[in-house]
């Protein structure tokens, strides 16, 4: 289908993009990279009056070091994360959900902050910030805040975002020595959203596990995480009766919804299996 | 405020400039506006791959983006891309070995397999298929196509 027609603004700071969001409120809509925004335009499912483009404004795009975390501007095309060194380096796991983020001509154009702002619970970066505890940079025209990952996500496609404000930039920590990262997700196509997916971040130590954090997506209407299964890996070695155990706990942890692709009880299943083949692997088993 | 807008680009290295409404998808304006009926329209919400264009030197879904965020831009389209011989190799292996039947994805699939070949001209089948999976093909099952991959890359390296 074609959108309802709507203006279209290109800001060249972000200071006029506070204004015209102070100006048109709810009726106006953030042009990042559009890959979610201009499906949900063509099929009518939301008819803003304006578009205000910040794809123009400089200083919102780019990966840089800053010691203890990478600094990923939001507005940075989804094939730059993917094909970052700094990224492959220090922040693996987000390494390893690139290539999962739809297709290539969608990640030429999709922003890693625009996917993370939009909130879909069945996108892979948001439980990745979650799992790894990045630290989000949003501002408004009140000025700069900071938002943690745990406190960003507030339910279907909500976020801590306030309505005059933009995401501006994520940090997200450097792997600390002795931590491994991994992720896998189960879609019927490459690149597809995702059944059920696991972004994993451990702690292990010759074997034997210690802290750990188990975020799935589209498991919920949220990043959702899973303590209680994830505190049981803690002093563990992998084995097969383990992994059990696991797979038994996330059945009582997680409450999956139920929907064309799958119902909860086999979504529950699948995040058993995502488990397994998640942390075999890292455990070396 | 104005629901149109006045935007200057190149599309095949040509200037173009036009005052196109601001709701038009790039694609829509390639096609109506242009006059350019290569790139094709499909699902338009980003998941068919059949708009498939090169936007400044990447593959995009022209679906997915106005044209009024191409002002400036570089785009090409299959027009472009077949006119100067660019993926020829790749089009002769097309045909050489079917892989089109019907023929509605192949500008979209010809535009993201030359981003392959230049960005990664070892791929292995396993890899052709993972960065084709956002094109649909309903005709030949992808088998011929990851063929004409292969055999044109293999014409490329022995010419």
């Amino acid at each position: 289908m074609k959108p309802a027609p709507f203006a279209y603004a290109q800001a060249e700071t972000l200071d006029e993009a506070f204004g015209l969001l102070a100006e048109y409120g709810d009726d106006a809509k953030i042009l990042a990279g559009g890959q979610s925004l201009m499906a949900t335009l063509n099929m009518r499912l939301s008819e803003p009056e304006l578009l205000i483009d910040i794809n123009r404004i400089d200083g919102l795009a780019g990966i840089s070091d800053n010691v203890d975390a990478l600094r990923i501007g939001a507005m940075t095309r989804h094939v730059d994360v993917e094909t970052s060194e700094a990224v492959a380096t220090h922040t693996p796991l987000i390494a390893q959900a690139m290539d999962h983020v739809a297709h290539p001509a969608i990640r030429n154009r999709g922003t890693f902050g625009g996917s993370i702002a939009f909130a879909d619970p069945a996108a892979e970066l948001p439980a990745c910030a979650v799992a790894l505890g990045v630290t989000m940079h949003i501002a408004g025209s009140a000025g700069e805040r900071d938002v943690a990952a745990a406190d960003f996500f507030k339910g279907l496609y909500e976020t801590a975002i306030g309505p005059d404000e933009i995401l501006t930039a994520v940090s997200v920590p450097k792997i600390a020595p002795g931590w491994k990262s991994g992720f896998m997700e189960l879609a019927r196509r490459h690149g597809d959203y995702a059944i059920i997916g696991l972004a994993a971040h451990v702690e292990i130590d010759g074997g034997t596990f210690g802290a750990a954090h188990l975020v799935f997506f589209n498991a919920g209407d949220r990043p959702i995480g899973a303590p209680q299964t994830a505190a049981l890996l803690n002093g563990e070695v992998w084995s097969e009766e383990l992994a059990d155990r696991l797979a038994a706990a996330l059945k009582d942890e997680l409450d999956p919804p139920d929907d064309l692709n799958a119902d909860g009880p086999m979504r529950k299943h699948l995040a058993g299996v995502l488990v397994k083949r998640t942390l075999s692997p890292l455990a070396g088993a | 405020m104005d629901k149109h807008v006045d935007i200057n680009l190149t599309v095949n290295g040509e200037a173009v400039t036009r005052r196109v409404e601001a709701r038009t998808s790039l694609v829509d304006f390639l096609r109506y506006d242009v006059g350019l009926t290569g790139s094709h329209v499909g699902c338009e919400h980003g998941v068919c791959g059949a708009c498939t264009i090169r936007v400044d030197g990447r593959i995009v879904r022209g679906c997915l983006m106005v044209a009024a965020q191409a002002d400036g831009a570089d785009v090409w389209t299959i027009e472009g891309v077949s006119e100067t011989g660019e993926i020829r190799d790749l089009q002769d292996a097309f045909v050489e070995r079917n892989a089109l039947q019907c023929g509605f994805c192949t500008p979209g699939m010809l535009l993201t397999l030359a981003e392959l070949m230049a960005r990664k001209p070892d791929a292995s089948r396993t890899e052709i298929r993972e960065f084709i999976s956002g094109n649909y093909c309903r005709c030949t099952g992808y088998q011929a196509i990851v063929d004409a991959v292969e055999m044109a890359r293999n014409k490329g390296a022995s010419a």
